[in-house]
C-alpha cells in the first residue's frame, strides 16, 4: 500500500509548520526525513500517522483518501526517541501488546513475537522486564513492538538519538536488513546526514516545513538541487563562497579572483554561490587545475586518522578534511587548494547550475 | 486544495452536557438575574424595580463592610498560606522514607469535610472544654472567640491555614520535584547562595503551580461559608460576617430575595474580575520573563 | 589553576563493599595536568560520569583521595573547589538576561560592577553572544543556551578545571561543528584544564589532546587520538574508536606469521610466543584494508555489501565466515561478488587475551 501526501499544509496560528508537501512513499521502502530541529520532521510524521489533521491537502493510503481517519483506525506503528515500553510487562508482553489489542489468537502471537524477537536479537530477553535491559535493548523492544504489529506504515522519530554512539552504529547497520524483511513503508526522521547515508534508502530533506528535495539518499547527497539541500546533507558543513561573475572574471568580495576553470566559463554573468565539501579541500596541490588560496588556521581537530582544519579565508570560515595527522598552529597562514571539478555552483536563487563531474558520473552509474 | 471537512455530528455529542449545564447553571443564574430586578411582597407577586437593588446595595454600608471583611480575610489567608506552603514544601525531603510520611500527613487535612473542620475548631477553641481555648485561658490569655472579634478572626484564620496550607504545599512540592538536579549542581558551582537558588531557580520554576495555588485559594477563601458559619455564625456582632454569610442572612434570614439576588450577582462578578486580575498579573510576570528585551 | 590528581579512587553507590562488582568505578590513579584538554570516553554505564562527579565534588568517592596540587579536596564541597561544569542540557537562569546569567558567578563571589562588566562583554564577544546580551536567556536557541552555560564556566579567571558532561547532546549536527571548534579555540585562549565526558568518539578525539577510554569502571587506555587509532591497547578500544571500528579476528601466531582462516599472512614484526591457551587475535582498521580484483595475491573474499556513505564506501566482505569492514574510496570496477583482500601489515596489531602485544621490527 502506497502512502501519498498531496499538497499537505499544517498551519498553527500564523505559522506554517508544514507547507505544501507532496510525497509518495512506495511499500517496502525506507524513507528518511532529514533536517535540523524544528524543520518539521515530527509534524510531518504526525500528519502521516493521523495524529494531526492537515490544514489543507490530503493524505492517501493505498489509493484511498484517509485524511480524516483517526490514528486508531489506521494500521500505523510509531517508535520514538525516548524508549517507550510498558514498565510492568515483560519484553514478550510488550512486543505482544498490539497483537493482544487486535485480538490475534495466542498461537499466532507466539509465532509473530518469536519472529521479530529473533530479527532484533531479543530471544533471550523475552521474560525480562524492560527496566532490566540496557538502552539499546529497550529501544530494540520498542522497535520489535512496532514490527510485530505488521503495520502498513512504521514511523521512527529519531529512534537512535538517545543511544550510545557505538550502539547507534550497530543498529544502523542492522536496520536496513530488518526493514527489508518486512513489506511496510518505513519513515525515519533524523538530524544527521551521516545516519541517512548509512541507512541508504530515499531521503526527503526538510527545511522550515518544506521538502527541498526527495530522491535516493546518495543521489540527494551527490546532486543536491539547491543550496539548502546541499547544506542539510553535509556534515561537516558545506564550505561556501559567494562570488560574482562579470566580464569573464569571477570575484569574491570584488578582490579575490577565482580562475574560470571546469564548467565555470560557460556561466552567464551574475551572482553565484560556490559550494564544496570539506574533503574536497586539500593541503597539497593535487592536480594542474587546482586553485590555491591563502588561509589562516583557526582550529585543528584530529580524529586519529584524519584532521579537520578549520580555516579563515578572507573572512569566510571553511573546514578542510585531510587524511593523516596535521598539527597546525593557530593563526598560521597556509596555502590550501580547491578543485574546480568538485564545485557545486548555485545561482542567485540558490538553485544548482553546475554539478561536479564526479557526482554526475557517480549518479550516472547508479 | 481540499479544505478539511467539518463534521457536524459532534454537536449532538455535546448536547447532553449542554443541557446539564443549562439546568444546573444557566437557568438558576437567570432566575437570580430575574429576581435581582424585581421586588415582591410575598404571594408570588413581583414588580419591576430595574437597577434599584444594585444601586442601593452598592451604596449600603452593610455591603461595604462585608466586602471589606471578605477582601481582608482572603488577603490574610493568601499572605500566610502561600509563603508558608512554599517554606514547608522546600523543607520536605526529596527522597527516602520521609516522602510518603510527609505527603500523607499533608494530605490529611484536605480529606476532612468543611463542616467537620468547622466543628473541630469550634470545640477546639472553646474555653470550657476545648484544648486550645482551655490551655490559653489557663495561661492567663484572655481568649474567647464568641465574645471578641479579634479572637474570632484569629480562630477562623488559624483554621483555614490548618485546613488549606497543605494544598499549597502539595502543589509547590510537585513544582519543586520537577526541577532537574543539574540546576542545583550548576548553582552550587556558580557559588549561588541558598536565597539565590530560591530566587532564580526554584521560584521561576514553581511559577505555574503557584498561579494555580493562588487562584484556587483565592476563590475558595473568597467564597468561604461553612466553617465560619459553624464556628462563629458570623459573630460576635457582625465581625466575621463574610459576604457569603451575609448573603444567606439576607436571602433566607430576612427573605429579601431582590437585594440578595443583586448581591449574588455582584459577588459573582467580583470573583470573576479578581480572578481575571490575578491571572493576568501572574501570567504577565511569566510573559515578561519569556518575552525578553529590557 | 592546579594539577588534579586522583589517588586510588574507587566508588560504589552502595557504600564500602568487598565485592568488586559493586564498584561503579574500580581503583584508578590519574593525573590531569594544568591546562590540558582531556576527554573521558566510554559507553554508558562505564563510570565516566561518576568520575566526573568525583572531580567536581558532587560525589565523595568511597575510597581514595582527590588532590588539587597537593591539597586534599576529597571532602570539600563543590562550591569551594573552584570548578565549573557544563551539563548535557543547558542550564540557564530563566528570569535573567544573558548578561545577568554570565555575571552571576562573579556577582555571587562579591565582585564589583566595574570588574564584572568588561569581563562579561569581552566573553560575550568571544562566544558570539554580544547581540543578545540584554535578552532574556530562556528565549534563545539550544546552542545559544549551551554557550551561556559554557560562558558561566569561563567567566571566572581562576577555575581549576571546566568539566563537560556530554554538552552537545541537544545540538544539531551542523551546529556541533561550530560549537566544538569554538570550544577548542577558547581552550587555547584561556588555558583552563578541560575535561570532556562523552560516548561519541568524534567529539572526544577532536576535542582532546589526551583521551581516557573507560570500560566497565576501569581505564583501558590513556593516549593521544593518534595512539588510540593506530595502536589500541585493548580490543575494546579498537572496537570503540573508529567508525566502523577495528576488525578483530581470531588467528594463530608463529613468530612473524599469522594464520587467518587457513591463510598465512607475513607480518613486519616478530612476536614472542604466547601461552598456548591464550586467545590470539588480529586487529586491523578498515582504513588499512583494501580490495583488489579476484585472483591477485591476498585473501580471497566474498563481497557481502557495499554502502556508499558519501565521502567513501564501506564494503563488507567475508573470508569464509569471518566478516571484515573495508573503507575505501576506490571501488570502481569491482563488479563481481568476489575480490581479493589486502592487509596493510604495517598497521596490523596482535592481541593476546584482548591486550596488545608488541613485536620486534623484523
Amino acid at each position: 500500500m502506497q502512502l501519498e501526501l498531496r499538497n499537505v499544509c499544517k498551519k498553527v496560528g500564523n505559522d506554517f509548520h508544514i507547507s505544501d508537501v507532496s510525497l509518495i512513499f512506495e511499500p517496502g521502502t525506507l524513507n528518511i526525513l532529514l533536517g535540523p530541529t524544528l524543520a518539521g520532521k515530527t509534524s510531518l510524521m504526525r500528519l502521516m500517522a493521523g495524529l494531526d489533521q492537515p490544514s489543507s491537502g490530503t493524505v492517501h493510503f493505498g489509493g484511498q483518501d484517509v485524511t480524516g481517519v483517526k490514528v486508531q483506525k489506521r494500521n500505523v506503528a510509531m517508535v520514538y526517541q525516548q524508549f517507550i515500553n510498558y514498565p510492568n510487562l515483560s519484553v514478550f508482553e510488550n512486543i505482544a501488546s498490539p497483537l493482544r489489542i487486535a485480538k490475534i489468537p495466542a498461537d499466532e502471537i507466539k509465532e509473530r513475537v518469536a519472529k521479530v524477537a529473533s530479527l532484533l536479537k531479543l530471544e533471550n530477553m523475552l521474560s525480562r522486564s524492560p527496566q532490566e535491559l540496557s538502552g539499546g535493548q529497550q529501544q530494540r523492544t520498542a522497535l520489535a513492538r512496532a514490527l510485530a504489529k505488521e503495520a502498513d506504515l512504521v514511523l521512527l522519530d529519531e529512534p537512535l538519538a538517545n543511544l550510545d554512539y557505538k550502539l547507534r552504529e550497530e543498529l544502523r547497520e542492522e536496520l536496513p536488513r530488518i526493514f527489508a524483511e518486512t513489506g511496510s513503508i518505513f519513515v525515519y526522521a533524523t538530524t544527521e546526514p551521516s545516519e541517512a547515508l548509512l541507512l541508504g534508502g530515499s531521503t526527503a530533506s526538510l527545511h522550515e516545513g518544506k521538502v527541498t528535495q526527495f530522491g535516493s539518499t546518495i543521489d540527494v547527497f551527490s546532486r543536491p538541487q539547491n543550496l539548502i539541500t546541499a547544506q542539510i546533507l553535509s556534515d561537516p558543513p558545506l564550505n561556501i563562497l559567494p562570488v560574482t561573475k562579470l566580464n569573464n572574471r569571477m570575484l569574491y568580495k570584488s578582490h579575490v579572483e577565482i580562475p574560470l576553470l571546469g564548467q565555470l566559463p560557460q556561466l552567464p554573468d551574475d551572482d553565484y554561490t560556490i559550494g564544496f565539501r570539506p574533503h574536497h579541500l586539500y593541503l597539497e596541490r593535487m592536480s594542474e587545475k587546482a586553485i590555491g588560496v591563502k588561509a589562516k588556521v583557526v582550529v585543528t581537530e584530529i580524529t586519529g586518522s584524519e584532521s579537520y582544519i578549520h580555516i579563515d579565508v578572507a573572512g569566510v570560515r571553511w573546514v578542510l578534511l585531510a587524511p593523516g595527522i596535521h598539527n597546525l598552529d593557530v593563526h598560521e597562514t597556509i596555502e590550501i587548494f580547491m578543485d574546480p571539478d568538485q564545485f557545486y555552483v548555485f545561482d542567485r536563487n540558490d538553485l544548482l547550475v553546475v554539478t561536479p563531474e564526479s557526482a554526475a558520473a557517480a549518479g550516472g552509474t547508479k | 486544495m481540499i479544505e478539511k471537512q467539518i463534521n457536524q455530528k459532534a454537536w449532538f455529542m455535546v448536547l447532553p452536557v449542554f443541557l446539564l449545564v443549562a439546568f444546573s447553571a444557566i437557568i438558576p443564574l437567570m432566575t437570580v438575574v430575574n429576581y435581582s430586578v424585581q421586588d415582591t411582597f410575598g404571594n408570588n407577586q413581583f414588580f419591576w424595580v430595574g437597577m434599584d437593588w444594585f444601586r442601593e446595595l452598592i451604596h449600603s454600608e452593610r455591603f461595604h463592610d462585608a466586602f471589606l471583611r471578605q477582601i481582608m480575610f482572603s488577603g490574610i489567608i493568601l499572605s500566610i498560606e502561600i509563603p508558608l506552603g512554599i517554606v514547608i514544601a522546600l523543607a520536605m525531603p526529596k527522597e527516602g522514607w520521609g516522602v510518603p510520611v510527609c505527603l500523607i500527613s499533608m494530605a490529611l487535612p484536605l480529606l476532612i469535610p468543611w463542616n467537620v473542620v468547622g466543628t473541630i475548631w469550634q470545640i477546639f477553641g472553646r474555653v470550657d472544654i476545648g484544648l486550645l481555648g482551655h490551655s490559653l485561658a489557663a495561661l492567663g490569655i484572655d481568649y474567647n472567640y464568641t465574645q471578641e472579634p479579634i479572637a474570632a478572626w484569629l480562630t477562623i484564620i488559624a483554621m483555614d491555614v490548618w485546613h488549606w496550607t497543605s494544598l499549597v504545599v502539595l502543589l509547590s512540592y510537585a513544582g519543586l520535584c520537577s526541577i532537574p538536579d543539574a540546576y542545583y549542581q550548576a548553582a552550587k558551582i556558580d557559588g549561588a547562595s541558598r536565597l539565590s537558588v530560591f530566587r532564580y531557580i526554584q521560584l521561576p520554576k514553581m511559577q505555574r503551580v503557584l498561579l494555580i495555588a493562588v487562584l484556587l485559594r483565592f476563590m475558595d477563601s473568597f467564597m468561604i461559608y461553612t466553617e465560619p458559619f459553624v464556628i462563629t455564625g458570623g459573630g460576635p456582632g457582625n465581625s466575621t460576617t463574610f459576604m457569603s454569610i451575609d448573603l444567606v442572612k439576607m436571602a433566607i434570614g430576612q427573605f429579601d430575595l431582590g437585594p440578595a439576588a443583586a448581591m449574588s450577582l455582584i459577588y459573582f462578578l467580583v470573583i470573576l474580575l479578581l480572578c481575571w486580575i490575578f491571572y493576568t498579573i501572574m501570567s504577565n510576570v511569566g510573559e515578561e520573563s519569556s518575552n525578553g528585551g529590557v | 589553576m592546579a594539577n588534579i590528581t586522583l589517588k586510588d579512587i574507587a566508588h560504589s553507590y552502595t557504600g564500602v563493599s568487598d565485592n568488586p562488582d559493586d564498584y561503579a568505578l574500580k581503583k584508578l590513579n590519574l593525573t590531569w595536568r594544568d591546562g590540558g584538554a582531556y576527554a573521558l570516553l566510554g559507553p554508558s554505564g562505564c563510570g565516566k560520569t561518576t568520575l566526573l562527579n568525583i572531580i567536581s565534588g558532587l560525589l565523595v568517592p568511597t575510597k581514595g583521595q582527590v588532590l588539587f596540587d597537593d591539597e586534599d579536596v576529597t571532602k570539600l564541597p563543590t562550591e569551594h573547589r573552584n570548578i565549573a561544569q557544563i551539563f548535557q542540557f543547558p542550564v540557564i537562569y530563566d528570569t535573567m538576561t544573558v548578561f545577568q546569567n554570565l555575571a552571576f558567578p562573579l556577582k555571587n563571589r562579591g565582585r564589583t560592577k566595574e570588574e564584572i562588566e568588561p569581563r562579561v562583554i569581552e566573553l560575550a564577544k568571544m562566544l558570539g553572544l554580544e547581540k543578545d546580551l540584554h535578552t532574556k536567556a530562556q528565549h534563545l536557541t539550544a546552542d545559544a543556551k549551551q554557550k551561556i552555560s559554557l560562558g558561566r564556566g569561563l567567566i571566572r579567571q581562576s577555575v581549576n578545571a571546566i568539566l563537560f558532561d556530554e554538552p552537545l547532546t541537544v545540538i544539531d549536527p551542523q551546529l556541533k561543528w561550530e560549537l566544538r571548534s569554538q570550544l577548542k579555540y577558547l581552550h587555547k585562549q584561556f588555558g583552563f584544564t578541560m575535561i570532556y565526558v562523552t560516548h561519541d568518539q568524534t567529539e572526544a578525539l577532536t576535542f582532546a589532546n589526551e583521551v581516557i577510554v573507560m570500560y566497565e569502571g576501569e581505564i583501558v587506555q590513556v593516549g593521544t587520538p593518534e595512539a588510540l587509532f593506530e595502536r589500541p591497547e585493548h580490543t575494546f578500544v579498537g572496537y570503540f574508536i573508529g567508525s566502523p571500528g577495528m576488525n578483530i579476528c581470531p588467528c594463530e601466531l608463529r613468530g612473524d606469521r599469522i594464520t587467518v582462516e587457513g591463510h598465512e599472512i607475513v607480518l613486519d614484526r616478530t612476536y614472542p610466543p604466547q601461552q598456548s591457551n591464550s586467545k590470539i587475535e588480529l586487529g586491523i582498521r578498515p582504513e588499512y584494508l583494501s580490495l583488489a580484483q579476484p585472483g591477485e595475491p591476498g585473501l580471497p573474499v566474498k563481497i557481502i555489501k557495499a554502502s556508499d556513505v558519501g565521502r567513501h564506501m564501506v564494503i563488507r566482505v567475508a573470508l569464509n565466515n569471518r566478516e571484515f569492514n573495508v573503507v575505501t574510496s576506490d571501488f570502481e570496477g569491482m563488479t563481481k561478488d568476489k575480490a581479493t583482500l589486502i592487509i596493510d601489515t604495517a598497521h596490523a596489531n596482535i592481541y593476546a587475551n584482548d591486550h596488545l602485544i608488541t613485536g620486534e621490527k623484523a
